[in-house]
């Protein structure tokens, strides 16, 4: 009962807060700014045309790789606890149901569809910086794919190998492109590394689809890691 | 735009009430989970110039004058990296619950008491 | 802004309080867990009104998608019935 009353001045208190916080704003009328400069040169600089990805990939892309590498922390942190070992309890919860597979139309559709949206999701991510879209959405996209097999047929099991394969090499070579913009460009991530091209074509902007490829296959291995080890493991 | 506001201040409120009451361990992370919605949608609105358009450059907004016609593009992008690292989050908590249940059978909070005094 | 866009934005406000609510609020788990997902949904939809894209995208596919899935999955691990234990 304390601990409600608690709770509730707390929140009481919260509200006071965010009503003074809410009261004072004036909703902004131009960039200034950080936002300002990135706008006035972000295309000049480096050909991008979505300056969100041109900010995620270029200007923070030391925030970037600190995601990817928390979600590396979360996908490993998954696999290690949910790892079934030999010499556990078995657990008597609803593993003893017989498991039915599913009809066949439904199987055959989720296999016609699984490739065409990894297509999608490749789609995605390799025009990360023209159109909106990039690494995350589509890793998601192909994460989404893996999602649909596993829910339609009860015997699919994803090839371990070839998923750590991918995960592994796509975070490496990530890094090995950072460190080329050292040797080659202006920094550390710099996309300059390649040749920036025209404005809106699809091989322009230096080294940001090569750099959101990447991205998009990590992204998309490590979240289907994830799926695959919440699973019912057997 | 004030409603937008209201609503992320409200999804705030109540996330944090239901992290700070409910005692189902599953509820909590739920509640997590709405909080993290709410600030990442104020985020959003505080970049949000009125009668201005998306950051893309295409050929609806020109590149000599895009500082006049885009709204705020690093709000977008810092919550773009919340909303990845909030579903990292999530599912390590989860794993937690999981393996909790699994020693001792219960998703209430108050039976995992042993390390209070 | 238009009218329109004024209105989607009071409704969807409401939409995404009353979901949050009634997650918080519901015994049943599998209830609170969909609900969340609509929270998520209607955020997407936000978004797009508030001219940005690229984060639309992102919140429906992985907030509305795989977040979903993973409560759920989570969920089938540890009850037997779906139900809370008090």
């Amino acid at each position: 009962m304390i601990k409600r009353l608690f709770a509730f001045i707390l929140l009481i208190f919260t509200s006071v807060m965010f009503y003074t916080i809410f009261s004072n704003t004036v909703q902004s009328t131009e960039l200034k700014g950080v936002a300002k400069q990135y706008a006035a040169r972000g295309a000049d600089e480096l050909g991008a045309q979505n300056l969100v990805t041109a900010i995620v990939v270029t200007y923070r892309g030391l925030d970037t790789l600190g995601e990817v590498a928390v979600l590396f922390l979360a996908a490993t942190g998954v696999a290690l606890l949910l790892r079934r070992r030999k010499e556990d309890e078995v657990l008597p919860l609803s593993e003893d149901k017989p498991k039915r597979q599913s009809s066949e139309l439904l199987r055959t559709g989720a296999n016609l569809l699984a490739p065409i949206m990894v297509m999608f999701g490749v789609y995605i991510f390799i025009n990360g910086h023209l159109s909106p879209g990039g690494g995350f959405q589509g890793g998601a996209v192909i994460a989404s794919a893996v999602l649909l097999l596993f829910l339609s047929d009860i015997n699919y099991k994803i090839n371990h190998t070839v998923f750590g394969l991918i995960e592994s090499s796509s975070g490496v070579l990530y890094v090995v492109t950072g460190i080329l913009g050292i040797f080659l460009a202006g920094g550390f991530l710099d996309n300059r590394i390649l040749p920036l091209g025209e404005l809106g074509s699809i091989l322009s902007a230096g080294a940001i689809p090569v750099i959101y490829t990447l991205i998009g296959l990590k992204v998309g291995t490590e979240l289907a890691g994830i799926i695959d080890n919440m699973r019912r493991e057997n | 735009m004030n409603a937008v506001y209201v609503t992320g201040f409200a999804l705030i409120i109540i996330g944090l009430w239901g992290m700070l009451t409910q005692k189902n361990m599953i509820k909590m992370i739920l509640g997590l989970a709405v909080v993290e919605t709410g600030v990442q949608l104020i985020m959003v609105a505080v970049g949000y110039i009125g009668g201005r358009t998306a950051p893309i450059l295409d050929s609806a907004v020109p590149v000599k004058d895009a500082a006049e016609m885009i709204v705020d593009p690093v709000p977008q992008a810092l919550v773009l990296t919340a909303i990845v690292i909030g579903v990292a989050v999530n599912a390590l908590a989860l794993t937690f619950v999981v393996k909790l249940y699994q020693k001792r059978r219960s998703l209430n909070i108050t039976d995992y008491k042993d390390l209070k005094w | 802004m238009t009218e329109l866009q004024q209105g989607i934005i009071i409704l969807m406000g409401i939409a995404m309080v009353v979901s949050a609510g009634l997650a918080m609020y519901v015994k049943d788990l599998v209830s609170s867990v969909i609900a969340v997902g609509v929270v998520s949904l209607f955020a997407s939809i936000l978004y797009l009104i508030l001219q940005a894209p690229d984060v639309a995208m992102t919140e429906a596919a992985i907030g509305a998608g795989l977040s979903t899935l993973i409560f759920l999955y989570a969920l089938h691990k540890t009850t037997d019935k779906e139900e809370e234990n008090d």
